[in-house]
Order: C-alpha cells, then sequence, then structure tokens
C-alpha cells in the first residue's frame, strides 16, 4: 500500500553534510568551511549549516559593507567623545548624519557630513555587489532571477531615499542619517516637512502592498500547512500535476471568496506584491520635494482629503497674518 | 537544550515585565474629545497622575489687603532707589514685597536680595535681577494678554518658592564629542529629555526661543513654489520644541492641531493662538529681559557657555495646560499688572 510521506515534520536530519552540486565554474573561490548541523537552526529550516559561496563578490562586497559599519559605528562612537558605556547606552540615538543644507550636493569637510557620503558610497559598493552576486549565484545553479529582481526592488528604494532624490532636490541633507532612531525621527520629519506622507498616493499603494504582502503570505502559508497532510506541500508537483490538496484548498478559497489563486499563480501574486511594496514607496519618495511640496494641499486639491466640520469653535486664523 | 531555551524565555520575560511595570502607565486612561469626531482629536489623561500633578501645582493663598496709608513709594523718604514700583501706596508696597519673599526665597528671606544695613542698596545682583522681572511680569500682564489672558503671572506662576525656577534653559551644546575628523552630531542623537527622550535637535530652544529662527517648515502651495525653505533638519528643530511644548503642558499634539495637517491653522483649534502668542512671549521674555541680566547675573548662575538663565513653555507650565491650572493669581496684585513707568 502506497504511504504518503509529508514533507512537513519535526524529523531532523542529522547525517553526511550535503555538498550540494560541483562547481561548473572555474574560479579562485571553492565554497567555503566544514558543514556542520545545528538543532536550533533545525527548529526553523534546514539543520545543515555551510559550506557557503563567497566569491570575489560577496568578498568584496563584505569588506566594503564592514567599512561601512566601522565608519558608522566610530563616528557614533565619536560623537559620545568615545565613552564606552555612552556609547552602548545611547546606541539607539545615535547617528551619522548627513551633510548640513548648506552644503547642496558639493562635498562637504568629513566632519560635517563627508564620513556620511564615504560610508554611503561603500554600503552602496556593498548592496550592489551583493545583488550581482544574488544574480549569479542563481544562474550558476540554473535558477530564475526573481529573487535578485525583487532585492533589486529594495535597492530602488534605498538609492531613493539615499541618492537619487537628494540628487534631484540638489541637496544631501535630504538624505537619511545612519542611525536607528535618528532614522525614525528623519521618517516623521520627512512626513510632516511635506505636509504628511499620507496624502501622498504612492505612499498609499505602498502601504496597501506591504499589508498586501503580509496577508497573502498569511492565506498561501495557512493553505499550504491546512492541506500538506494531502500532499499540498509538494507545490511545485501539484502545479503540473494537480491533487487533490490543490482542489481542496482552490475549493476552499472559491466557497470562502467566490475566488481562488492556483498553485502557480499565488506565487506570482506574492512577488509581485512585496516587490510592488518599495517600488511604489520608491515613486512616492521621489515625488516628495521634487514634483509635490505639500501632500496635504494636493489631497486637498484633488478632493482626496475629506473635509471635517470644525465648527465646535469660532473659526482659528493664523495670528501672524493679523501682523501681530 | 528545550530547557535552556525555556529557561531563557522565562528570564527574558520576567525583566521585561518588570521594565514594563517601573516604566509605563496602567491602564485605564482617561480620554477626552477635543475636536471633529475620526481624526484621534483626543486628550488623554492618567487619572492617577493628574491627581498628583493637581496637589504640585496648587496656588497660594493671596495676602490679605491692607488698608492704604496714602502715602506713595516714591514720596516717602523711606523708600529709596525704587526704579519700578515707586507708584504703588507703602502699604502696598510692602504687602508686594513679603509676597514675593513667599513666593521666591521662603527660606532666604528678604535678605536674599536686599542688603539689611541698607534696603535701598543694589549690591546684590539678585536685587537687580528682581527688579527686571518685576518689569517682565508687568509687560507679560500688560502686553501678552494675548497669551496670559485676564489671569496674569505673578512671581509665584514661574518660582514656586524656589529663588532660581526649577525649568530654565542654557544654551545646550551636549556631552563632549570628539573633535578633529570625527563627525560632528548637528545638534541631534543623544537621548534627550527635554525634547521627550527622542534624538531630535537637543537644543531646539537656542534657535527658536532666542533667536527668533523661523518655526514653519511646510510648504503653503501644494507644488513645490519655494513657500518653505526648511530642511529635514529645520524640520526635526521645530518638532523637537513642539515635543518640548508636549511635555510642558501635558498635553497631546491634537490639544492644539489637527495632526493629518500640523500646518493648517483653519483646522487647529483655538489653543493653538494662544500657544503661538506664548512662543513670541517667550522669546522676548528671553531677549528683553533675561538677555539684558547677562552682565548681572555671576558666573556660577550662567550656563556652561557662558549664557544667562531662560525661560521655555515649562517654566511657568510645569505639565499642566495652564499653570497652576489657571489660578488667577495677579487680581489680587493688580499692582502687577501695571504697565511699566
Amino acid at each position: 500500500m502506497i504511504q504518503y510521506q509529508n514533507l512537513y515534520n519535526r524529523v531532523q536530519v542529522h547525517g553526511p553534510a550535503d555538498m550540494g552540486v560541483p562547481m561548473n565554474e572555474t574560479g579562485m573561490f571553492e565554497r567555503q568551511g566544514t558543514p556542520f548541523t545545528s538543532r536550533l537552526m533545525g527548529l526553523i529550516g534546514n539543520a545543515q549549516i555551510g559550506p557557503i559561496y563567497l566569491g570575489w563578490l560577496g568578498t568584496i562586497s563584505l569588506v566594503c559593507g564592514f567599512i561601512a559599519f566601522e565608519i558608522i559605528g566610530l563616528n557614533m562612537w565619536a560623537s559620545v567623545n568615545w565613552d564606552p558605556v555612552q556609547f552602548v547606552r545611547q546606541l539607539f540615538w545615535l547617528s551619522l548624519e548627513p551633510p548640513p543644507a548648506k552644503y547642496g550636493l558639493h562635498f562637504p569637510p568629513v566632519r560635517e557630513g563627508g564620513w556620511w557620503l564615504i560610508a554611503g558610497l561603500f554600503l552602496t559598493t556593498s548592496v550592489l555587489l551583493w545583488w550581482v552576486r544574488t544574480y549569479r549565484r542563481a544562474r550558476a545553479l540554473g535558477m530564475g532571477t526573481h529573487v535578485a529582481w525583487a532585492f533589486a526592488a529594495a535597492i530602488w528604494l534605498y538609492l531613493v531615499l539615499g541618492f537619487i532624490r537628494p540628487v534631484l532636490m540638489g541637496n544631501f541633507s535630504e538624505a537619511v542619517p545612519f542611525g536607528i532612531f535618528p532614522h525614525l525621527d528623519w521618517t516623521a520629519a520627512f512626513s510632516i516637512r511635506y505636509g504628511n506622507l499620507f496624502y501622498n498616493p504612492f505612499h498609499m499603494l505602498s502601504i496597501a502592498f506591504l499589508y498586501g504582502s503580509a496577508l497573502i503570505f498569511a492565506m498561501h502559508g495557512a493553505t499550504i500547512l491546512a492541506v500538506s497532510h494531502l500532499g499540498g506541500d509538494r507545490e511545485i508537483e501539484q502545479i503540473i500535476d494537480r491533487g487533490t490538496a490543490s482542489e481542496r484548498a482552490a475549493l476552499f478559497w472559491r466557497w470562502t471568496m467566490g475566488f481562488n489563486a492556483t498553485m502557480e499563480s499565488i506565487h506570482r501574486w506574492a512577488w509581485w506584491m512585496a516587490v510592488l511594496c518599495p517600488l511604489a514607496g520608491g515613486i512616492g519618495i521621489l515625488l516628495t520635494g521634487t514634483v509635490v511640496d505639500n501632500w496635504y494641499l494636493w489631497a486637498v486639491k484633488h478632493g482626496v482629503a475629506p473635509t471635517y466640520a470644525f465648527d465646535m469653535w469660532a473659526p482659528v486664523l493664523d495670528p501672524a497674518l493679523k501682523g501681530q | 537544550m528545550k530547557y535552556a531555551l525555556a529557561f531563557i524565555g522565562i528570564i527574558a520575560g520576567t525583566l521585561l515585565t518588570i521594565a514594563m511595570m517601573l516604566s509605563w502607565e496602567r491602564p485605564p486612561m482617561a480620554s477626552t474629545q477635543i475636536g471633529p469626531r475620526g481624526l484621534g482629536m483626543v486628550e488623554i489623561n492618567n487619572p492617577r497622575m493628574e491627581a498628583k500633578l493637581q496637589k504640585a501645582n496648587v496656588a497660594p493663598e493671596a495676602d490679605p489687603p491692607v488698608k492704604l496709608s496714602g502715602v506713595k513709594v516714591k514720596d516717602s523718604k523711606d523708600y529709596q532707589n525704587v526704579k519700578v514700583l515707586g507708584d504703588l501706596d507703602v502699604e502696598e508696597f510692602n504687602r508686594l514685597m513679603g509676597a514675593i519673599t513667599n513666593w521666591v526665597s521662603p527660606e532666604q528671606g528678604c535678605t536674599y536680595c536686599h542688603n539689611p544695613e541698607n534696603m535701598a542698596d543694589d549690591g546684590l545682583y539678585t536685587k537687580v535681577v528682581a527688579r527686571r522681572m518685576l518689569q517682565m511680569t508687568r509687560a507679560i500682564n500688560t502686553m501678552w494678554t494675548p497669551h496670559v489672558a485676564q489671569t496674569g503671572v505673578t512671581c509665584y506662576t514661574c518660582h514656586r518658592g524656589n529663588p532660581v525656577p526649577a525649568n530654565i534653559w542654557f544654551k545646550n551644546e551636549g556631552s563632549p564629542q570628539a573633535a578633529g575628523m570625527a563627525s560632528s552630531r548637528q545638534g541631534q542623537n543623544l537621548a534627550s529629555k527635554v525634547v521627550g527622550t527622542t534624538s531630535l535637535t537637543y537644543d531646539p530652544f537656542t534657535p527658536l526661543l532666542a533667536k527668533g529662527a523661523n518655526i514653519r517648515v511646510d510648504a503653503t502651495t501644494a507644488l513645490p513654489e519655494g513657500t518653505s525653505k526648511a530642511s529635514i533638519h529645520d524640520t526635526e528643530t521645530t518638532y523637537a520644541l513642539m515635543m518640548h511644548l508636549s511635555q510642558a503642558l501635558g498635553v497631546n499634539c491634537t490639544y492644539c492641531h489637527n495632526s493629518r495637517q500640523f500646518a493648517s491653522w483653519a483646522e487647529s483649534r483655538p489653543q493653538r493662538v494662544t500657544a503661538w502668542h506664548g512662543i513670541h512671549m517667550v522669546s522676548e521674555v528671553n531677549e528683553t529681559y533675561l538677555g539684558s541680566l547677562q552682565s548681572v547675573f555671576p558666573k556660577e548662575r550662567l550656563g556652561p557657555s557662558g549664557d544667562v538663565a531662560k525661560v521655555n513653555c515649562a517654566t511657568c507650565h510645569q505639565g499642566v495646560y495652564k499653570p497652576l491650572y489657571g489660578a488667577a493669581m495677579v487680581k489680587d496684585y493688580e499692582e502687577l499688572r501695571q504697565p511699566n513707568p
């Protein structure tokens, strides 16, 4: 009798390491590290750790990333006069600030934002090299490059925030500082300065895609887990050879909401939903200050912002207009 | 392994719970709708802390009125060198002097400002400061009614029995930072109490409450037409001052603003107009009155950068939307509501 083995179970494989496919590229690098298994990691994924393929791109990317990390960290530490206690205590408050507005796009003294530009250059190099790496590793494994392009969507938002928009505005002071709370304060101040980002339609779209991603992720994860005992976990097989798991999952959604994705399309839904979040967000940031200076007033102009009856008190007028 | 994880989890959970109980306020909170519904324009108060605050912000009872002697201070030989209060009746003057002592230096007494050998002597710097502060009080009560209304202020509004009011500020350079090539903090990025423990500009007072820098950051047109030149940094400075205002008055942003558009006056509450006058009043107090005392104060009374002590919203308000919950003290000391001679 055929016995069905569910792929989803709590059994961890701790055996001889799987070394993967043989390297078919010639190069200086082999895969690094002796593989080992970890019970802890096995709880959330594959118990085998390593080996990792670093290569030239990965190595240079890590070096550049480390340089950026060091520039940011050391400047943070310097900002509390090299006091180790204050560095730890105030770590979340510390930051490496972009140049003040007076420097525009000119290279400022290192003390006034120069380090920010240098750190940004290294971080960007690191991120871009890592992108090339995800593209090349996917190609080397004969995969599609979906991961690389999804990563590119995130890089787009990062570049808009830190480089493209500041260049269009003619001022690096518009860019985001490197710091935990400081970048959050920047976000709040950015929204206030440009009249409330919630009225930016691309910000609205971005939020819709963000929440949509979470929703789709939960719906898909729940659906597959719910039918895994029927073979639903073999998603790729179910795409080409639809079995009872796929049928039931489809029926469930058709019954509950009248429409169902397919085993294939749900992954395209998820990919686009996630990728459109930073893509739309990046467009929204790019338009802020360059094309629209006050999103609230823009929304009023175009009938987006609702009106409320402020009749609980006498009309309030700007006291500065009374010449007082 | 499993137990170790559980153990770590329990310890972390316990520590977080303790941290939460020590730093958070327990529910329930009282909330009052203060604007059109659907906008979240709601004042939220903790009734338990409110009770404490009320106890800490009680105006002292006014001294009983005195029978006027009919002699003005400036006409009496016994009172010399009275430059501000000369028009007062002698009895009224003495009553006020007693009140000031109770308000400002209850422990130190008259000699905090006066030389007991010669009360007219200006030798003590505190007397010169007190004279200037009387002028300031009168100016506030007569020229700044858009902010203080008929409630007015007395010495007690700020001093509360302390020779130096509890909430003052000096120019703040922040803690030392490395010089040379190390990046400047640009006046931000320290955990700063005066701006609500954010990493915003830690001294929003110097530019906005002493130097009269532009506080408005929003563009007044939808499209870029150059109506606002404010940088993100400027915005953070305004934001920082607003954090201070919120803390100083114990109110939320929506006490004055409709937060969907902070800049819009049409959607603001009338309280914002009062606050606007308050910001201008504080700037004038700092520039005209406290600024003029720069050379009067001894070195130990000056700030780390050698500047004079200055006021902000907390100096009077002390956590309450109206100082002393709006107790009108000045009606019992009308001499503090006279124009300066």
